[in-house]
């Protein structure tokens, strides 16, 4: 098979492409939203004609709420960002928006999050995303339970637990490229980390891990039925596995990232980014599941043999 | 053959039933919505606030001088009182939830406050916060230190609050508030009358007091401090401070509308207004149609005759889920229509592992009918494993979530479940019909799925 005579070249793109994930992250970081950070935004759009960002900057320095980002919108529209405010100080900053009411506007949206609740959420974001990779590791090692008795049959197999390895190493690189997609996109296009940043990486992982697992599923159930057989030729089953079961992995992705894509395009702006990193997501997924995953099995299965042959050399 | 003829007519005549059902019930589809039956007036999309437009409002409840076996209890009068509150101020369908903290929130007791349609905040708070505080406060036991400072004229002066110590008397015991007037001096006061909890909290402070003195405290405030004569076993009140008749009446309508049992501090308030969402809404339908369109095109493209089978069957299934969100109902959110829009391409997952099984069947040299049925069995654990991950991320997201995360693991969960019952009965119920159409070239070719002839 095509994919495992090279699989040295696959593996090394999906490696360099982590390493760049990894680079980049450590590099630009993240932009922290509100939601985790506390402070406030306010989104207003004017009436008639948005006034000079210089001219309103002057007056929002006189309010002295600290740094206050103003940044363009739309064709009439601001959003401002500042620490979270009162009520009271909400007031001032959307007087000093409309120039004193002169140059009447919109308040689109306003949101103010105390640094407490900032915590609190940071907190659950944790949490969930520890229990939810505790969880599908369970799940991989449910789905993982049975292979040892292809190894108690006396053939020289991949031990059951390195397939559950295998499966826990590409959903982290499943979960590593979106997040570097993201550093790019908070980076050029001032995307946030906020709440909808982690349901997109718990999302990746629950969509992404059953694709693995499917493939796994087939090249086991391929090499149970070879067992009669004296001697299996273990990266020919796996090539064998993946031509039997590539197009379907694809072609099950690939519904999903046609509605992400609707959903990218068309949808609303709060989710934009959210479908462009689950497309991506989706896409490393399949794209780990054929051509990282079954290559890593069959080099894990080299190496293993080829420590055999010296061990028994000695 | 028959039997299974009826059985599919029978799902379709039920699935065009509930595609009618929320078709009818709602307003932008129906234009004779006004006419309809109340039954279908009753049940439109109900949109969460990030759509609707509205603010959300989180309030931190400082339950410290409450017994940690009753902060349920005074957390669950606090939201009735609030929502006693805003329902005085005529918002449709607001949600007041406590939030409890704990292990998994962390932070402490909180009370979330979502008032749809109130985009001014300001009068948002205003509304939340009118509401009083009563407290009543004994001396404290002599002997204990007071604070006292000095100011610089070298007076003394002792800091009122430390005098005095809160009890369990709280606004949340009384009954109800009446305004008086002072026979002799014509003086307004607000006479107050406990209930039976409060009756015997009020007799046993009198009892304990007697000769001392009483504070009344109003927002933190002491409005009224008298000197307890004798003990008060009937649990009446009365505030007789230097009330103007305007303000007594204020209070005495804000004191029945509920006193707060608990203080609270606002944490973090976010509005949207009606604009931004309404274009939400329009570009979440306009996702939801055109990623419907995309997935359908590709099934029937790709897999011929069973496509148009998953794509009626993928009819069925949106049918059910709007249904669903209706009957709930489910507020839906901006992070919801994603998981529905992404539920859209899961349910497919299931037909698309059924239909490669089939195929495989077909070419290990199967009849028609004998591959579909292998097909659906042999698939099942492959579709059971792919929906137990998503299933497991809903679930958890669904129990940790914030109100915006919650919307989103809770299409997504419906999504997951509902679409394995679609995939799975309604394509097999469609499928094992059509096998009628014999094991010829052409149903062999209806049969068979990408460039292969």
């Amino acid at each position: 098979m095509f994919i495992i005579k090279h699989k040295k070249i696959f593996i090394g793109i999906s490696i360099v492409l982590v390493i760049l994930s990894f680079v980049s992250l450590s590099i630009f970081g993240l932009n922290i939203g509100i939601d985790f950070k506390g402070g406030a935004l306010v989104e207003v759009v004017y009436k008639n004609s948005r006034p000079n960002q210089e001219v309103l900057n002057k007056s929002l320095e006189a309010l002295n709420f600290g740094s206050i980002l103003l940044q363009p919108t739309g064709e009439l529209g601001y959003i401002a960002k500042t620490r979270d405010i009162s009520d009271p100080e909400h007031t001032l900053l959307l007087q000093a928006l409309s120039q004193d009411n002169k140059n009447s506007l919109t308040e689109m949206s306003f949101n103010s999050v105390g640094p407490s609740v900032g915590r609190e959420l940071i907190r659950k974001a944790i949490l969930a995303i520890i229990l939810i990779s505790l969880a599908i590791i369970c799940f991989i090692a449910f789905a993982f339970r049975k292979v040892s008795h292809l190894s108690a049959m006396g053939h020289h197999s991949v031990a059951s637990w390195k397939y559950g390895v295998i499966a826990v190493v590409t959903l982290l690189h499943d979960v590593a490229i979106p997040v570097g997609l993201f550093v790019i996109l908070s980076r050029y296009y001032g995307a946030e980390l906020d709440t909808l940043f982690v349901v997109a990486i718990l999302t990746i992982l629950g969509l992404s891990v059953s694709d693995t697992i499917v493939i796994f599923d087939r090249i086991r159930e391929n090499l149970r039925n070879q067992a009669t057989v004296a001697k299996i030729n273990f990266s020919e089953t796996v090539g064998r596995s993946l031509e039997q079961s590539f197009v379907r992995s694809i072609c099950t992705s690939l519904t999903v990232i046609l509605v992400l894509l609707a959903l990218f395009f068309f949808g609303p702006v709060t989710t934009k980014y959210f479908a462009l990193m689950l497309t991506a997501g989706m896409f490393f997924g399949t794209y780990s599941s054929i051509f990282l995953a079954s290559p890593l099995l069959v080099l894990v299965e080299e190496w293993q043999k080829s420590r055999s042959v010296s061990r028994g050399k000695k | 053959m028959i039997k299974k003829l009826i059985l599919a007519i029978v799902v379709l005549v039920l699935g065009a039933g509930v595609a009618f059902f929320v078709f009818k019930s709602e307003p932008r589809l129906n234009k004779n919505f006004e006419a309809q039956k109340s039954f279908f007036k009753n049940h439109p999309f109900r949109l969460g606030l990030d759509l609707s437009g509205g603010s959300h409002l989180i309030y931190k409840a400082d339950t410290s001088v409450v017994p940690e076996s009753q902060v349920g209890d005074s957390m669950n009068a606090l939201r009735d009182v609030i929502e006693r509150r805003i329902n005085l101020f005529g918002v449709s369908e607001p949600v007041v939830q406590v939030q409890h903290g704990g292990f998994v929130s962390g932070g402490g007791e909180q009370l979330i406050v979502d008032l749809p349609g109130v985009t001014d905040v300001k009068q948002a708070i205003e509304m939340i916060g009118q509401t009083p505080l009563l407290e009543f406060k004994i001396e404290v036991p002599k002997g204990t230190l007071q604070a006292v400072t000095v100011d610089k004229d070298g007076t003394a002066v002792l800091d009122v609050n430390s005098q005095f110590v809160s009890t369990e008397l709280t606004g949340r015991y009384l009954q109800k508030a009446t305004l008086e007037f002072d026979t002799n001096t014509r003086e307004p006061k607000v006479s107050l009358q406990f209930n039976d909890v409060g009756t015997k909290l009020f007799a046993e402070i009198t009892k304990n007091n007697v000769g001392k003195m009483v504070a009344i405290y109003l927002d933190g405030a002491p409005i009224s401090t008298p000197v307890v004569r004798e003990e008060i076993p009937n649990g009446q009140a009365v505030i007789s401070g230097s009330f103007t008749p305007t303000e007594a009446k204020q209070l005495v309508g804000r004191l029945n509308s509920g006193a707060l049992p608990v203080p609270i501090s606002l944490l973090s308030t976010q509005t949207i207004g009606a604009i931004l969402g309404d274009s939400a809404v329009q570009a979440g339908v306009k996702a939801a149609i055109i990623g419907f369109l995309l997935v359908a095109l590709f099934l029937i493209l790709w897999y011929r005759l069973p496509g148009l089978v998953a794509t009626l069957s993928l009819c069925i299934f949106v049918a059910i889920i709007l249904a669903l969100f209706k009957l709930l109902p489910v507020a839906l959110t901006a992070a919801g229509i994603a998981g529905f829009i992404i539920s859209i391409g899961i349910a497919v997952d299931a037909n698309v592992l059924i239909f490669e099984r089939v195929k495989e069947e077909l070419r290990s040299g199967q009849s028609i009918s004998d591959a579909v049925k292998l097909g659906f069995s042999r698939a099942w654990f492959s579709i059971r494993d792919s929906n137990i991950s998503n299933f497991i991320t809903a679930v958890i997201l669904f129990w940790f979530g914030t109100s915006l995360i919650k919307g989103f693991a809770l299409t997504l969960g419906m999504g997951v479940i509902v679409s394995m019952f679609s995939a799975i009965t309604i394509t097999r119920i469609f499928l094992s019909t059509l096998v009628f159409l014999g094991e010829g070239k052409i149903a062999r070719f209806l049969f068979s799925s990408g460039i292969s002839k």
